[in-house]
């Protein structure tokens, strides 16, 4: 039976499912579009804030108007959704208080004032009123075809705008001064923005409450900036993602009745982006750690190559060294070391002589070139930064890993082609030219 | 006025005072939201509390809850710091998961619990006169008062013994730890407060209230106070003051005394800016 499900809720063979399925695809898709920019300008909370705030508009409108009329309720919900977020950025802007306190400030005050409202109407009864508070915790299973036609239509108008704005509200989400210094209409940009912001949140607090409303405008966003680094992919990215997490925890709910579809579809989205998290090329957890062992090889055989060096410059006779000649010359542990000596091995550095080990003419090159930054930044350190010989090691230690062929150059110049460091040894160089 | 009516103001101002002591720390360490994460995210574990114990009391509760507000602050200092996500979007994207959690698990143990998420969002406050426990014979006392006094005690205490390293790793964590104060110990003393202040609440008040009685007070302490125990005083009393006007208010209207009183610490911290400005103009 579990596949007939499955095909039915792909070709919508419900007619639950041919409401519910797009009106949660349309909502997480506008969330996830108006979400890049709240994102990007650093308010990922104004969105909690605006979906707290909608309350009183809504019971306000209500009171005003008698019935629940969809239209009159969402044009209370975006009044009142707006002058929540005018009054944070009037409190943060002034300085009256900080934009977490501002936000945290009106979002409970506002929910509180609605709460006050919802109580005075369910205590003044009437049978219309019913169902007022659903609207608080969302309810997708709830939604009508006119919500669905609603969610659209406000997809296709908010795309609309962002596509025409794009520039402005690009350079707006990543450097305000400067879209302003070259002629933007900041304010304006700033305006639509916030309306475009609470319209999403206000349309979509129906189907997924309160709470929930603000994980899809961060979610997706936050997923697809790691992915990418142009505003472009970005959009199209995290609108894929707030697809995947509509249809994913629909389908959730729908295979589990009784299952609420909106806890199931932030799940969704908070798996994409913790998976994206982790996996992201560049950004990601494991890019990071692959990054950090990769340089901890680079610095282990380095250092080795060092040492070898250093040995044979001691003694000019001995040409191959053992395990424990390298062991007592620095503090290894041994398996960091066969690690390290198999590396070298494989990279042609260094020969293998029946259980001892000496450099390979380009394992000698190698060696050269480490020695020698390290000598030379010793050398500068001294020079220009007047420490002393004996506070100098350390930090060679650290950047003759790092040191580039071009900062080599300069260094060479700046301290005209040294002989010798400051402990008097010689600084080698790569190709003798004697 | 009644017993009932002095049980129910003095839970809430005893809720004001749990809530404005560490709220002043949250607000001066620009953490409001987080104070907004974990009263949110204490659903999961209240309800996971709920499963094993099997019961609604609030002893069983203060562990669950306590834990899930530890587990927000570690998750969204490790999102911070391991992961470099910001700070705004690593709080959003972790409270609103557990939420969802929370809410799955409650609609997937239905049958066992008479938890629902309103019960976290807003409480009823109206309530606390009904559920009494006998002290000794002949002297009963309100539940949720009783467990809130004991909390305010605890917060008191440890603002006492701790005043130094709360405000030292508040105002200048550098400094703290160059003497040797442990900034991250005074951190998650902190948020064990809020997560504490956020169960005593979760019944009566409810998480919006306490968002509203963790920023509100110390929003407006903080347009006056000079020093940081002015500071904690001045919102102590914003509180206090929020939840007498919500309270009557709210009689009078007859309408939610949790979201009254939330109404009126925003209220409170206007009327203060407009002081201010008035002060100041002259």
């Amino acid at each position: 039976m579990k596949s007939g499900l499955i095909e039915d809720f792909l070709f919508l063979g419900d007619p639950n499912v041919r409401i519910v399925l797009p009106g949660v695809l349309v909502l997480c898709a506008m969330a996830a579009l108006v979400g890049n920019f709240t994102y990007l300008r650093k308010r990922s909370l104004i969105g909690d804030a605006i979906s707290h705030a909608v309350l009183p508009g809504i019971c306000l409108a209500y009171l005003v108007n008698g019935e629940k009329n969809l239209f009159y309720l969402l044009i209370g919900a975006l009044a009142s959704g707006l002058l929540s977020v005018f009054l944070i950025d009037f409190l943060s802007k002034n300085r009256f208080a900080r934009n977490d306190t501002a936000i945290a400030l009106m979002l409970s005050s506002f929910f509180g004032l609605g709460l006050v409202l919802l109580t005075y109407i369910q205590h003044q009864g009437g049978a219309s009123q019913s169902g007022l508070d659903g609207f608080l915790f969302g309810k997708a299973a709830s939604l009508s075809e006119l919500d669905v036609y609603v969610f659209s239509i406000s997809f296709l108008v908010i795309s609309g705008i962002v596509y025409l704005f794009r520039r402005g509200f690009g350079l707006m989400s990543f450097d305000e001064d400067f879209a302003q210094s070259i002629g933007f209409p900041v304010r304006w940009l700033r305006f639509f923005l916030s309306v475009l912001t609470v319209w999403a949140v206000a349309t979509g607090i129906q189907a997924v409450g309160v709470v929930l409303m603000a994980a899809l405008l961060i979610a997706p966003s936050l997923a697809a900036r790691l992915w990418s680094n142009s505003l472009k992919q970005m959009i199209f990215i995290s609108v894929l993602v707030g697809l995947l997490s509509g249809y994913s925890g629909s389908l959730i709910s729908y295979l589990k009745p009784g299952m609420p579809t909106g806890p199931w579809v932030v799940i969704s989205a908070g798996v994409f982006a913790l998976i994206s998290l982790m996996v992201a090329p560049g950004k990601g957890l494991l890019s990071q750690w692959k990054l950090r062992k990769s340089n901890e090889t680079k610095m282990l055989t380095e250092n080795l190559l060092k040492l070898f060096y250093q040995i044979s410059e001691k003694s000019e006779n001995q040409t191959a060294v053992t395990e424990d000649d390298l062991l007592n010359r620095r503090s290894l542990n041994r398996s960091d070391l066969s690690r390290g000596l198999k590396l070298l091995i494989k990279n042609n550095y260094v020969l293998d002589i029946q259980g001892a080990w000496r450099l390979s003419a380009e394992g000698e090159i190698e060696a050269k070139r480490i020695v020698r930054l390290h000598r030379l930044w010793e050398l500068y350190l001294q020079e220009y930064l007047h420490l002393d010989a004996d506070h100098v090691h350390d930090d060679a230690e650290a950047m003759e890993h790092v040191i580039t062929p071009d900062i080599e150059r300069q260094l060479e110049e700046i301290l005209g082609r040294p002989e010798r460091d400051p402990h008097q040894a010689i600084i080698p160089r790569v190709y003798d030219t004697k | 006025m009644t017993l009932n009516d002095f049980w129910i103001l003095a839970t809430a101002i005893v809720v004001a005072l749990v809530c404005a002591i560490p709220g002043t720390f949250l607000v001066l360490r620009r953490m409001s939201m987080v104070g907004d994460a974990i009263s949110h995210a204490v659903l999961p574990g209240i309800v996971i509390a709920y499963l094993i114990s099997g019961s609604r009391s609030s002893v069983a509760m203060l562990p669950g809850a306590a834990a899930a507000g530890m587990f927000v602050a570690v998750a969204i200092e490790w999102l911070q710091k391991k992961l470099r996500v910001r700070d705004d979007a690593a709080i959003g994207l972790v409270y609103t998961f557990l939420f969802a959690v929370g809410v799955i698990l409650v609609s997937a143990f239905t049958a066992q619990t008479d938890l629902d998420q309103d019960c976290v969002l807003y409480g009823e406050i109206a309530f606390v006169p009904f559920d009494l426990i006998t002290l000794s014979e002949n002297v009963l006392f309100p539940r949720q008062l009783l467990v809130g006094t004991v909390l305010l005690i605890l917060i008191l205490l440890v603002l006492i013994r701790g005043f130094r390293g709360l405000y030292l790793s508040t105002f200048d964590p550098g400094y703290a730890m160059s003497i040797g104060v442990s900034v991250a110990f005074w951190h998650y003393v902190l948020m064990g407060m809020v997560s504490f202040a956020t169960v005593v609440s979760f019944e009566s008040v409810g998480a919006i209230l306490v968002v509203a009685l963790l920023s509100g007070p110390a929003a407006s302490a903080a347009l006056f106070a000079r020093s940081l125990k002015s500071m904690i005083l001045m919102s102590c009393a914003f509180g206090s003051i929020a939840a007498v006007t919500g309270y009557f208010a709210a009689v009078w209207l007859n309408v939610s005394i949790a979201g009254s009183i939330a109404m009126f610490t925003g209220i409170i911290y206007f009327i203060s800016l407009l002081l201010k400005r008035i002060i100041h103009s002259f």
